[in-house]
């Protein structure tokens, strides 16, 4: 129960210093929606559908990197990350409510995403908005690590694309295939599967990743 | 014990010891190693040779660094309500308004840090490293940024711990904490 406790806490800090800063958010929904709109007059008419979901994926993809660039930004200011590593809680409490916050941000710009991406290109249907949600939670789960180390170092920028890109190959294929395929249900399985994994890699290799 | 950076190394030879209820003063010139040497002693950094054992748990440690560590878009009372939680503080709220009295921050308990100056930070910043009643108590600096009315404040805080809790505070300005201290260590 203290666990779930303090990952409540760290979650609602999170979300409260979102709120009031606006760092993130707004810039997370500028950039998908700009990017579908961008996409629907880069398409030609002609092509199908099948092409678009391919897009959809860049604009999550990249929108999620966004979010995750700016995720630990208010722990480097003031050096609080430090007062965080300092208390007596489990340090992957931290990790988990970074995780839940950046996808509480992710979610909110697929609300409009996935309603604009419909209205531009083509229709989901269930199978494909389990996919973008079981994708969602992967990059988050496996992002928040990464920004974690990248936001550690100098060139965090620069890092943090290098270190997500190749592992979100899984997640888009999982994600494109629940959309386009006829057996979209082993791609939904095989993303469960792989946030399942990153997330138990990623809540016992926190506390490494923070400390020295 | 030795710390590496890079090339650099700094604390080299270091050897203290001390005991529970005494004060160590730790002086240098910049870039001697002070403030290494705290981040040691608190568990955010570990030394490249030799050893360091610190007879504290995590939660019972007390740590003042150059930075405030706490979050500029929220309240200084949210702040202190966050580690409150974290650091399982009993009677949190209770604690968190006396040390709000204590430091002269309780009338400004609902602004955001951001607002805040320099030496309100700073008190923050020892509210914060007071807040579970540490054992362990190490302070890089904690005269500055403070005020008269503050240095005055943090003088009695200090007189009140010494002897009852271990503290190790670094400074450029030994005079201040002199007569508290049980040992001294000057870096080069």
């Amino acid at each position: 129960m203290t666990y779930v406790a303090d990952v409540t806490a760290l979650a609602r800090k999170d979300l409260k210093v979102e709120l009031r800063a606006r760092d993130t958010l707004p810039a997370m929904l500028l950039f998908v929606l700009s990017t579908l709109v961008v996409f629907r007059f880069a398409l030609p008419n002609d092509s199908g559908g099948d092409a678009a979901y391919g897009l959809l994926w860049v604009a999550i993809v990249f929108t999620a990197l966004l979010g995750l660039a700016r995720a630990w930004v208010p722990e480097h200011e003031h050096g609080v990350l430090d007062g965080l590593v300092l208390a007596p809680c489990d340090r992957s409490a931290i990790w988990f409510a970074k995780t839940l916050a950046t996808l509480a941000f992710l979610l909110a710009a697929q609300v409009v995403a996935l309603p604009a991406f419909a209205l531009f290109f083509a229709p989901l249907d269930a199978t494909a908005v389990a996919g973008v949600l079981l994708a969602d939670i992967g990059i988050c789960v496996v992002g928040s690590l990464l920004a974690a180390m990248a936001a550690a170092g100098r060139a965090r920028e620069l890092l943090l694309p290098l270190l997500v890109l190749p592992l979100s190959i899984p997640l888009v294929v999982g994600g494109v295939g629940s959309a386009i395929s006829p057996d979209g249900g082993r791609f939904l399985l095989f993303l469960v599967l792989y946030d399942a994994v990153f997330a138990v890699l990623s809540w016992a290799s926190f506390e490494y990743v923070i400390t020295e | 014990m030795e710390k590496r950076f890079g090339l650099r190394r700094v604390l080299l030879g270091v050897s203290f010891e001390l005991g529970r209820g005494e004060t160590l003063v730790v002086t240098g010139a910049n870039g001697s190693g002070k403030t290494t040497l705290l981040r040691l002693l608190v568990g955010l950094a570990a030394p490249s040779r030799g050893t360091l054992e610190v007879d504290a748990d995590r939660g019972r440690i007390g740590f003042l660094s150059h930075e405030p560590l706490v979050y500029r878009e929220l309240t200084a009372l949210e702040n202190l309500d966050l580690f409150g939680r974290l650091y399982r503080v009993p009677e949190r709220r209770e604690r968190i308004g006396m040390l709000f009295e204590r430091f002269g921050l309780w009338e400004a308990r609902h602004e955001r840090v951001h607002a805040y100056s320099q030496g309100m930070s700073q008190r923050l910043a020892l509210c914060r490293a007071l807040l579970h009643d540490p054992e362990l108590l190490v302070l890089d600096e904690p005269f500055a940024a403070l005020d008269e009315a503050g240095s005055a404040l943090l003088d009695a805080e200090l007189a009140a711990l010494v002897g009852t809790r271990t503290l190790v505070v670094s400074t450029h300005d030994p005079a201040r904490i002199e007569r508290h201290a049980t040992s001294r260590l000057a870096l080069t």
